[in-house]
């Protein structure tokens, strides 16, 4: 239980055991009470004037009770906010070895291109005349998306990876519909190792989803697409590389397959920096993608958005994009911006889409040039076998000890015999300093953990992740699994209890009154 | 004892006549971890073998649980959606999923029996 000013009204209730000062604080460690639990209902922190008597119009929907804000000084609002800011982990305090999310730096240059008052201040409403750069801009940054993947059209308006997904695979069906096969061609197929959100898109827009397995080798075999094809089949959608951190080698072969059974090939393109400036989707038999920027293109990710998420379309698709797009005509990008005159499905979002990543992403273009966003991609692959090369004597690998691409794939079979989990050994890496690599995805591993370490990382800096590592390895094979069984136990708040909290999940401030029943 | 019956994905069919009592093997629901949330199809659905009957989510993943056989569901365990933890306390028992009218229990014979099972968990470590 805690008093209205958020400290333990008993000892031994901040910090998991021992309650070790007055405040419940440690050092500059803050004990921060939700801002219900600080604020004063009967007051506030600002001044507004009592409104002139006017007409009520809500024909009785007039609320009954207090709002029950919180009222709380500019001051105090604000050391609230910095606080809990302050227990933020994020790629600007240390390395964030998420797999399949590229957690690559964010470079100043394009915050500072996103602030320039022409592209931050542009109201989507704007006669075009008078936003002629940001158009300009966005044209410049959909011929280098065209380029990167040597696809046909573009539409850059998509808010997030799966929105863009969504709008790839809406395009299928349009295409499908177009023949006349809206009706027969209902299915996706969709590898065991695919991305969750991609059997969920095809689910969403009333595909049935159907799976194809991963040989032993954690590869999509042609001929286990081949068995799954048919007159019935819409796409599949691949990862490339996929996410196990192996580039799928028959692709090609797959596509053509696709192609042949009269299908499209929807490419998740969440682990694109691995191959920027090296293979081009366009090339593979590719025929949707969707471009995470945050991702590839180093704008910031995390927190909510805003994403983007553009997708590129292959010349048997780019027809039926989402407006606004633009299309390469052969001679130059045409901006397409309503549906007269071809078979775009309609709009996604409302205007154009996030300029500010647009910006961001134009910038990192701009600023590393065509040869510096391969050796970025190059890097990325280096450094993830830095780490696969650093590791492999000590962590198992569920396929074997080979060349990984932009992410390595460990499982949890090595850390048998010492009774340690996945789970375990990743929070312990947090008492380490470090935001845990992704555990228990891909599904098709056992125990599974996929760290992505991105080009952003120095040798020196990945030195230190491995002899991390290896120090909680070695404990672990010796059996000092208190370390782990408790972890993390420098944190903020100790292990928490995930089961407790899926089971019984606490979803909104309950008030004070009545406020033991409210604690319970 | 009635007899039982697994897949390769781990449900089993525990079989009385032509009613079957699905739900997931001791080794499936210790794979998944605590069971957290549970969806269950509605009475009357028609399953064919292999689709999908329903859903088991714990704090790793989410899975879906196949039917072994084709058949009609006639009941579920309502149960286990108040408190998903008795799939984990009692799978084989209290923990059950589903029942079903099975279509045709000659169907039963291409799953593997108790010790058939035990042989072929033996085969994934």
């Amino acid at each position: 239980m805690m008093n209205n000013q958020g400290r333990p009204t008993r000892p031994g209730e901040a910090h998991g055991a021992a309650r070790e000062t007055f405040t419940g604080n440690r050092a500059l460690d803050i004990e921060e009470p939700l801002i219900f639990d600080q604020g004063r209902f009967d007051s506030t922190g600002i001044d507004i004037d009592e409104p002139a008597p006017f007409a009520d119009r809500l024909g009785g929907l007039t609320r009954a009770d207090d709002l029950a804000l919180p009222g709380l000084s500019e001051p105090e609002a604000v050391r609230h906010y910095v606080r809990l800011s302050r227990n933020n982990y994020s790629i600007d305090a240390g390395l964030f070895p998420l797999g399949s999310c590229t957690m690559k730096h964010n470079p100043r240059l394009n915050e500072k291109m996103a602030r320039l008052p022409g592209f931050a201040d542009v109201h989507p409403l704007q006669p075009q005349s008078t936003i002629e750069g940001a158009l300009a801009l966005m044209q410049e940054l959909s011929r280098w998306l065209i380029e990167l993947t040597g696809m046909k059209a573009v539409a850059l308006s998509p808010k997030a990876g799966a929105h863009g997904e969504l709008a790839g695979m809406m395009a299928i069906k349009a295409a499908i519909s177009s023949r006349g096969e809206g009706e027969t061609r209902t299915t996706v197929l969709v590898p065991d190792s695919a991305h969750g959100t991609n059997p969920a898109t095809a689910a969403l827009i009333g595909f049935d989803v159907q799976s194809v397995p991963a040989g032993e080798d954690g590869l999509v075999h042609p001929d286990a697409v081949k068995a799954k094809l048919g007159p019935h089949v819409a796409a599949i959608m691949l990862t490339n590389p996929n996410t196990c951190g192996l580039f799928e080698r028959e692709i090609v072969e797959i596509a053509a397959a696709v192609h042949e059974a009269g299908a499209y090939f929807y490419c998740d393109g969440a682990n694109f920096n691995a191959i920027v400036g090296v293979a081009r989707p366009g090339d593979l038999g590719v025929d949707a993608m969707h471009i995470n920027l945050h991702k590839t293109f180093s704008t910031p990710h995390g927190g909510g958005g805003p994403g983007s998420g553009p997708v590129v379309l292959s010349e048997r698709l780019a027809d039926f994009a989402p407006v606004p797009f633009l299309r390469d005509d052969g001679r130059a990008l045409r901006l397409i911006e309503d549906q007269s005159g071809n078979q775009a499905f309609g709009r996604v979002t409302a205007f154009h889409g996030q300029m500010g990543m647009y910006v961001r992403a134009l910038s990192y273009m701009l600023s590393h040039g065509a040869d510096g966003l391969r050796q970025a991609s190059e890097d990325a692959v280096l450094n993830a076998n830095y780490v696969r090369a650093g590791l492999s004597d000590i962590f198992s690998q569920p396929f074997g000890d080979r060349a990984c691409m932009h992410e390595v794939l460990f499982d949890e079979s090595w850390l048998k015999s010492a009774h340690v989990s996945t789970l375990d050994f990743a929070k312990a890496l947090i008492d380490e300093g470090y935001h845990p690599m992704t555990v228990y995805f891909p599904l098709v591993v056992k125990g599974a953990m996929l760290i992505e370490p991105t080009e952003s990382e120095s040798r020196s800096s990945l030195d230190l992740f491995i002899m991390a590592m290896r120090d909680l390895a070695f404990r672990a094979l010796r059996g000092e699994t208190e370390r782990f069984e408790k972890a993390p136990r420098f944190s903020p708040r100790a292990r928490l209890d995930e089961t407790r909290a899926a089971r019984k999940p606490v979803l909104k401030w309950t008030p004070r009154e009545p406020w033991v029943e409210a604690a319970e | 004892m009635s007899a039982i019956r697994y897949t390769k994905d781990h449900e089993y069919i525990r079989i009385n006549g032509d009613v079957g009592v699905i739900g997931i093997s001791d080794h499936a629901q210790h794979a998944l971890g605590d069971v957290v949330f549970v969806e269950l199809p509605e009475v009357g659905k028609t399953l064919a073998a292999g689709s999908e009957a329903a859903v088991v989510e714990s704090v790793k993943a989410a899975s879906e649980v196949y039917a072994p056989v084709a058949g009609e569901v006639i009941e579920v365990n309502s149960a286990i959606e108040e408190k998903p933890a008795t799939v984990n306390e009692d799978p084989l028992g209290a923990g059950w999923f589903i029942k079903i009218r099975i279509a045709d229990t000659r169907a039963l014979d291409a799953l593997m029996d108790e010790t058939a099972y035990q042989a072929f968990l033996k085969t994934l470590d």
